[in-house]
């Protein structure tokens, strides 16, 4: 998902203090957490690093889908992407401002992700080859990320879960436009529906990773369950997506990367093939195809920004001391 | 760090006649362009005809602590409820 | 076909359309995430009003055309923007002088057209003049924080607005084209913008404590009857590229 294998850090031993077992009761009673109050170091540091992680990969998932907007091939579907990818930045922007209520600086963010401190989803680490792999993204990624969200608008911390509400709202339609882009193309030309059917075979494999490890090797997610800031397991959302994208795929008209992909009447769930998790580990460690790039790009547009940011706290401090030197 | 621009809150008033609501924060050097910001952050879909804005460190909340202190006492208080005053069906207009 | 009204159209239409794909370079990529969010607004209001324009004129042209053929389909020596808008980005200082001197310009022009005898002119400009107003507001309002904000950004800000200068000529310079909607009470001379462009570009300055640039001399124009500087058909070459490698195709 967009924060993957968040560390809940190392529980303790000892049993819970009674102030903890306080607020786990409070969690389970379904009362929310809110800035002020007491909470455990382990539950405010594994929050900053799960919203942050999330927000950056709204920041860093903007360049993907950013790399086609000069080349979109009509001024209507143009002005649908520019809005999306504005979407994601302000996605990003009410996602840090919920991490720095728990006390970190959105300047201190941004620093961990450009040291490679924090991480961000892997799934942006795959390039947009073609105008298809923008309705792919917006398919399958957004498609992913809302089944995730939707439940995080019912979290325990209550600035995360009011900052979801506000990204579902607007992030709800993405996935739509993203089935519309396919659509059109799987209605166009036989060079149109190849190109969606070769998106299909690169995003498919990505997607389902994009959920994070298989739930017996996820080892914070009981912690996470817990504190109600993970209300579903990896597997659990992986084979959700993966029930509602077969039928839309087969309604395009296209085929899923999968060989082993068939109905279990049983299980009343699609089976599925294995994952390639050593890509996926590959990929999180920083050798996917365009870790580095992705990287580069928002380190050298924050730096190209510094003289802006700078001089504009510069201007600030002038027109205050102007003030007060008027008022005095 | 330093030279980080301050932390606004954001008030929106959605129609003429409804209260200012917190709809979330941004950054902004000073005032006027934690308005602007606030516009091209949070009015992009016709949501507001009014902005507030306030410097996120200068408000001031009530303490988490007396939370008992400060609530518990309005809980006893149930005759400042209409439900609390039963009326016989047969009389209107009450 | 009135050719000069169809020409007067796509003039406005190429203006919003080019600065509008200028703009969308940036996102994602602007110097913090509210100045990205703040700057694609402004490029989704011109794409807007691009449609808006290249709708009225693919109308007028009825041969099928509609706002894509226009925007896709023509070379560009077809394009009548102004050569302002299609430089390149530079760095932000370069993009926000540009935008200033084209807001500032905009503004006036559209005002200009509230009152068109040229009832869809008008009210083209009815909805733009409002979006462009504030556009003003935002680019003027950085000019001075920038312009007086720490001696890098004024140096930077200065240099950018030497750079982009000689470009405001052409915006002032009319034509025969210009001369017939004039006449026909569709349009306006352009020259008759000018003194207000300044006084208000003066204005600004002044309280950036940035200096007016000196005339060089220099004046490159053009671009309103079709001869670009080299940067067009490069941005028109990304642009195009789907619709052009598959003729026909529906997206």
């Amino acid at each position: 998902m967009y924060a993957q294998m968040v560390d809940t850090g190392s529980p303790d031993n000892q049993a819970l203090d009674a102030r903890e077992a306080r607020f786990q009761q409070r969690i389970d009673d379904g009362i929310r957490i809110e800035p002020q109050d007491w909470m455990p170091e382990r539950y405010r540091k594994t929050l900053i690093r799960q919203i942050s992680q999330h927000a950056h990969s709204e920041i860093v998932g903007q360049l993907p889908e950013g790399n086609w907007i000069t080349r979109a091939p009509s001024l209507k579907r143009k002005a649908i992407l520019l809005a999306k990818v504005q979407d994601e930045a302000g996605h990003g922007l009410y996602l840090y401002s919920a991490a720095e209520t728990l006390g970190i600086s959105r300047d201190q963010m941004v620093d961990d992700l450009h040291t490679g401190k924090a991480k961000y989803s892997s799934i942006f680490n795959y390039p947009t080859l073609t105008w298809a792999d923008v309705g792919a993204i917006g398919w399958l990624v957004d498609g992913s990320a809302i089944m995730n969200q939707i439940p995080l608008c019912r979290c325990s911390y209550g600035p995360y879960a009011r900052a979801m509400i506000r990204v579902c709202k607007e992030e709800a339609f993405h996935m739509r436009q993203g089935y519309d882009l396919m659509l059109a193309l799987c209605r166009g030309t036989p060079a149109q529906k190849a190109m969606a059917q070769d998106a299909l075979n690169r995003w498919w494999w990505p997607s389902l990773m994009m959920f994070g490890p298989p739930d017996g090797d996820s080892v914070h997610s009981a912690q996470s369950q817990a504190w109600k800031i993970k209300l579903f397991t990896n597997d659990e959302l992986r084979q959700k997506m993966v029930d509602q994208t077969v039928p839309q795929a087969e309604y395009l008209g296209l085929t899923i990367p999968d060989a082993d992909l068939k109905w279990n009447a049983e299980r009343g769930h699609y089976d599925y093939g294995a994952i390639d998790w050593d890509e996926f580990y590959a990929v999180v460690k920083g050798n996917g195809p365009c870790n580095r790039e992705r990287l580069d790009t928002r380190r050298q547009a924050w730096d190209d920004g510094a003289w802006f940011r700078e001089a504009l706290v510069a201007h600030a401090d002038k027109q205050a001391q102007r003030e007060h030197a008027r008022a005095a | 760090m330093k030279n980080e621009w301050p932390l606004w809150e954001v008030f929106i008033r959605s129609q003429h006649g409804l209260a200012h609501r917190h709809v979330g924060s941004l950054h902004a050097p000073d005032a006027a362009m934690a308005i602007n910001n606030a516009r091209d952050v949070y009015t992009r879909r016709n949501e507001g005809t009014s902005i507030w804005v306030v410097k996120a460190v200068d408000i001031t909340a009530s303490d988490p602590d007396d939370k008992q202190a400060l609530f518990d006492p309005a809980q006893s208080k149930v005759y400042r409820h209409p439900t609390f005053f039963p009326m016989p069906d047969e009389v209107k207009g009450l | 076909m009135n050719t000069a009204r169809h020409d007067y159209l796509l003039r406005f239409g190429d203006n919003a359309l080019i600065l509008s794909q200028r703009l969308a370079e940036w996102c994602g990529k602007g110097p913090a995430l509210e100045e990205d969010m703040a700057l694609t607004n402004t490029a989704l209001d011109l794409l807007g009003q691009a449609r808006l324009w290249l709708s009225l004129a693919a109308e007028q042209a009825g041969d099928g055309a509609d706002e894509d053929t226009l925007a896709y389909l023509r070379d560009d020596r077809a394009f009548r923007n102004v050569l302002l808008v299609e430089q390149p980005n530079g760095s932000y200082a370069s993009t926000l002088a540009r935008q200033f001197l084209f807001d500032a310009w905009s503004s006036l022009a559209l005002r200009r057209l509230l009152v068109s005898s040229d009832a869809a002119i008008a009210a083209i400009a009815e909805k733009a003049v409002k979006e462009v107003g504030y556009h003003l507001r935002r680019s003027s309002d950085l000019m001075v924080r920038l312009g007086d904000g720490t001696e890098r950004s004024h140096a930077l800000l200065q240099a950018a607005l030497d750079q982009v200068w000689p470009y405001h000529h052409e915006l002032f310079t009319g034509d025969a084209v210009d001369t017939e909607m004039t006449a026909a009470g569709i349009g306006f001379d352009p020259a008759s913008l000018r003194d207000d462009w300044l006084a208000y570009v003066r204005e600004v300055l002044a309280e950036a404590t940035l200096s007016l640039p000196k005339d060089s001399g220099w004046r490159p124009k053009g671009g309103k009857q079709g001869l670009h500087s080299e940067h067009l058909s490069k941005l028109l070459a990304e642009m195009q590229v789907l619709p052009r490698s598959h003729p026909g195709a529906r997206w």
